[in-house]
């Protein structure tokens, strides 16, 4: 290639490339200011930075109500999505396998949380907790969270649902097997990536969700409801730890998710 | 209808009612328990209920309460507008300008915040925009602004706050569906003439705008119905209809009001998602 057309691609190309970093630079920019002032030693996490040290992130760590709340948001996030994923993948069979009367509209109703926001299925709760008495708890969470996560967990098994795999079932049954050895034995392994896959969702909107949470949460709390209290005492350092430890948290999760998936459809 | 049929009918309905049960004992009645609320009142620390619709009435009377609908719309329309103007480039260079190898780790870069919390993710544009953050001080540095600059607690730091996680958003759903249109497509219209620009405005753009609109829609009803990014960054000086909705609780412990706000927001986001339903595939699902 001669130097002229070289340049002319060059610059043709500098446009384009100058967005992109600007634009990387933008979506970048909080996360990048947040980790490097987790690492600020001093009282405040504005400019300029000094440091670095870890010792807001020692901090964080002895923090019994954030450790906690940690604690808490694992196990909710844990039980919601088990149990999302168990509902969905039952009403999922239920409707593949069998044509029910009223199919379209039991897919309908199952998806019908999707449309409504967080905040309105978190003050329908709380009313009704409220009108029938119910205390405010973790359990009450988990209520919530399954509410939001059914709607995908349905959806994404019920998506890999084929007619292949009710051939499989129909051997199954004629080999001898009881419908729950089917359910259990041969539909179930058959969809484990996406029942997995629905589960992994299911796991990080729970363990990120808030507005739910914290309508109908008192004494024990989810993580983002303690970060949210933690708020209240303004810019600091150790909120920026404990915002690092979530974010790098949520990136070995998806990139374990990322390498699981990747590599499986790999191996296909 | 015949033994065998009844029976399969059955089983098909004993592995649908758990999810179906759960999602009606802890959405769907609860939705009309608020419907219900939402005509009761709050009158001396004590709920009457004797059905009306005072608090509608009161909510559209009071400047103060309305004046968050249209705050929240006006925020909700400019994130969106702003949002796909910033995004619609990014994915299109992400899909026809960058080698198919570098792709993948492009876009995973491109929505790297998505997975900080969101709760975090406010909190770190706090840090950015804040008197003392380091925008205030870039600008104070080059001279362009003499003291500190507070973008926090300001409108425009909750468009921004938005802005951010639905450009990454959009990027998503645009990217999404530009690598989807065949190349050939292009190609074709090159080959009859069309220039560079005719061939992104006749063929490329209206091929793209399912995408669009499906992040649109999601820009718009997540815009409206968040209360974090508004409560963080926007500060109490003007309200956002669910940080209105939120004080009704935190503050005047008033069920039926907050109920009744709920219901209006509801609506409003029920009527985006008529106005976009020809674009989002519900039948899809």
């Amino acid at each position: 290639m001669t130097a002229r057309p070289l340049l002319a691609s060059v610059l043709r190309r500098v446009p384009a490339a100058a967005y992109v970093l600007a634009a990387f630079a933008f979506i970048l920019l909080p996360v990048a200011v947040l980790v490097l002032f987790s690492l600020q030693d001093s009282l405040l996490p504005i400019p300029p930075f000094r440091g670095p040290t870890f010792k807001w992130y020692a901090e964080v760590f002895e923090d019994v109500r954030v450790m906690a709340a940690l604690a808490n948001s694992l196990m909710v996030a844990a039980a919601s999505s088990a149990l999302a994923c168990l509902l969905g993948f039952l009403a999922a069979c239920g409707l593949a396998r069998y044509s029910l009367a009223a199919g379209g509209a039991i897919r309908w109703l199952l998806a019908a949380p999707l449309s409504v926001s967080y905040l309105i299925i978190g003050m329908g709760l709380l009313v009704t907790f409220q009108a029938m008495a119910i205390p405010k708890s973790l359990g009450a969470i988990v209520i919530g969270h399954v509410v939001i996560n059914l709607p995908l967990a349905f959806a994404v098994i019920y998506s890999q649902m084929g007619e292949h795999q009710s051939n499989i079932e129909r051997a199954a049954r004629d080999l001898g097997a009881n419908e729950r050895q089917v359910l259990l034995l041969v539909t179930l392994p058959m969809l484990w990536p996406a029942v997995l896959a629905a589960f992994f969702l299911s796991f990080t909107l729970s363990w990120d969700e808030f507005i739910i949470a914290l309508l109908v949460s008192r004494f024990d709390v989810t993580l983002p409801v303690e970060i949210w209290s933690l708020l209240r005492s303004g810019l600091n350092p150790k909120t920026n730890a404990v915002g690092s430890v979530v974010f790098l948290v949520s990136v070995a999760i998806v990139a374990v998710v990322e390498v699981v998936i990747f590599s499986r459809r790999k191996s296909e | 209808m015949s033994a065998t049929a009844r029976e399969k009918q059955l089983r098909g309905w004993s592995l649908v009612g758990p999810g179906l049960l759960w999602t009606i004992a802890f959405f769907l009645v609860p939705l009309f328990i608020m419907a219900a609320y939402s005509l009761f009142q709050r009158v001396g620390g004590r709920i009457v209920t004797d059905l009306s619709l005072a608090n509608y009435r009161l909510f559209f009377e009071k400047p103060h309460h309305h004046d968050a609908l249209f705050n929240s719309l006006e925020v909700a329309v400019v994130t969106a507008a702003v949002s796909m103007f910033l995004a619609y480039p990014l994915a299109y260079i992400l899909a026809y300008r960058v080698p198919p190898r570098w792709q993948r780790i492009a876009l995973v870069a491109a929505i790297l915040p998505f997975w900080t919390s969101y709760v975090v993710r406010s909190y770190s544009w706090l840090l950015v925009l804040s008197s003392e953050g380091i925008v205030s001080k870039a600008l104070q540095w080059t001279g362009l602004c003499d003291g500190p600059v507070a973008i926090a607690n300001t409108r425009a730091a909750t468009i921004i706050g938005f802005v951010h996680f639905f450009t990454m958003l959009l990027t998503l759903t645009i990217f999404a569906n530009l690598v989807q249109i065949p190349a050939s497509y292009r190609r074709a219209a090159a080959d009859l003439g069309a220039s560079a620009f005719q061939t992104f405005w006749r063929v490329t753009l209206p091929l793209s705008i399912p995408g669009v609109m499906v992040g649109a829609f999601l820009t718009l009803v997540l815009t409206l119905g968040d209360y974090i990014t508004p409560q963080i960054l926007g500060g109490y000086r003007e309200l956002l209809l669910p940080q209105a909705i939120m004080l009704q609780i935190q503050r005047n412990a008033d069920f039926p009001m907050a109920s009744a706000m709920s219901m209006i927001l509801m609506v409003v986001i029920s009527a985006v998602f008529v106005i976009f339903s020809r674009w989002l595939k519900i039948e899809r699902l």
